[in-house]
């Protein structure tokens, strides 16, 4: 689970280009959207687009992503009990 | 009636690695690509605004030099000022196109992204400078052949007399591959420099 986190907060750096962020800062339960990292809703659907294509996780509903966006720790629990690959 | 006459108040280029402003160069690197340059020259001229990386070439190119022109003339974003913004390049988004064409082209790897589909199309660069500089005012993104000062300089000098605007932000933004020039110049109503079509040629 920690080596995921550690994953999970190295690819939202690189893919949503957050250029002034390091993985050292980015806390496990930080919100990733508002106050947090600050993410918009495009970020959103990049997130989405990367369960898909890094974890086999297909959202049928966009509206699941509040909740499993959270943060980083909400994601890696949804990542691991939903994975197919 | 005797035509009202404007003037361009100040001229930013971008290209082959060098950013000046009003004819003086203000910054020079030796980069190995537009996106190297616009992180350095980001970082060289304090930008502090963090969605500037989340853009694309274009829209970095076009951001940069009004950035820089906007600045030297004293434009805050609190102001709220009537600038209307008036672009135009021969490439269009293509450099942004290829790059989605490519996340979609194998339909076993067909992954669209988002980030990168919200810029396939060229004025998307006019919202990020608006944004900036909480700019409401009118626009115009035109693509041509090569850069058309004459259309430039009619369309500014429309908006201006029918008081659409109180300046007009003018330019050429193009990006295509591993080629990028900006020539950005702000029409006022004053300044050192007559608006016309063969001082706008020569500044190009």
């Amino acid at each position: 689970m920690e080596a995921l986190k550690e994953e999970l907060k190295s690819k939202i750096i690189e893919q949503l280009n957050l250029e002034d962020v390091s993985v050292d800062e980015i806390a496990d339960d930080d919100p990733l959207f508002g106050e947090g990292l600050g993410l918009d809703s495009i970020d959103a659907l990049e997130l989405i687009v990367m369960l898909d294509k890094d974890y086999g996780i297909k959202l049928a509903d966009p509206k699941e992503g509040k909740k499993i966006f959270e943060s980083i720790g909400t994601m890696a629990d949804y990542i691991t009990l939903h994975k197919t690959k | 009636m005797m035509e009202k006459r404007y003037f361009i108040s100040s001229y930013c280029h971008i290209r082959n690695n060098t950013i000046s402003l009003n004819g003086a160069a203000i910054y020079q690197g030796q980069h190995p690509d537009f996106n190297s340059l616009a992180k350095s020259a980001y970082r060289h001229f304090e930008t502090d605004y963090s969605k500037f990386f989340k853009m694309d070439n274009l829209s970095k190119l076009g951001f940069l030099a009004a950035d820089i022109l906007l600045k030297k003339e004293g434009v805050l974003p609190e102001n709220e000022e009537n600038i209307a913004i008036v672009l135009s390049n021969r490439a269009s988004s293509l450099d942004t196109d290829r790059k989605h064409w490519e996340s979609i082209r194998n339909p076993d790897n067909y992954y669209p992204s988002p980030a990168i589909f919200v810029y396939t199309l060229p004025n998307i660069c006019i919202g990020e400078i608006s944004i900036r500089h909480k700019l409401y005012s009118e626009n115009s993104f035109f693509i041509f052949d090569e850069f058309n000062p004459s259309h430039l300089f009619s369309y500014a000098n429309g908006l201006l007399d029918m008081q659409k605007a109180e300046k007009v932000l003018c330019g050429w933004v193009d990006v295509d591959g591993p080629g990028y020039e900006a020539f950005l110049y702000l029409v006022n109503k004053k300044g050192g420099i007559v608006h016309s079509i063969e001082e706008i040629t020569r500044l190009f």
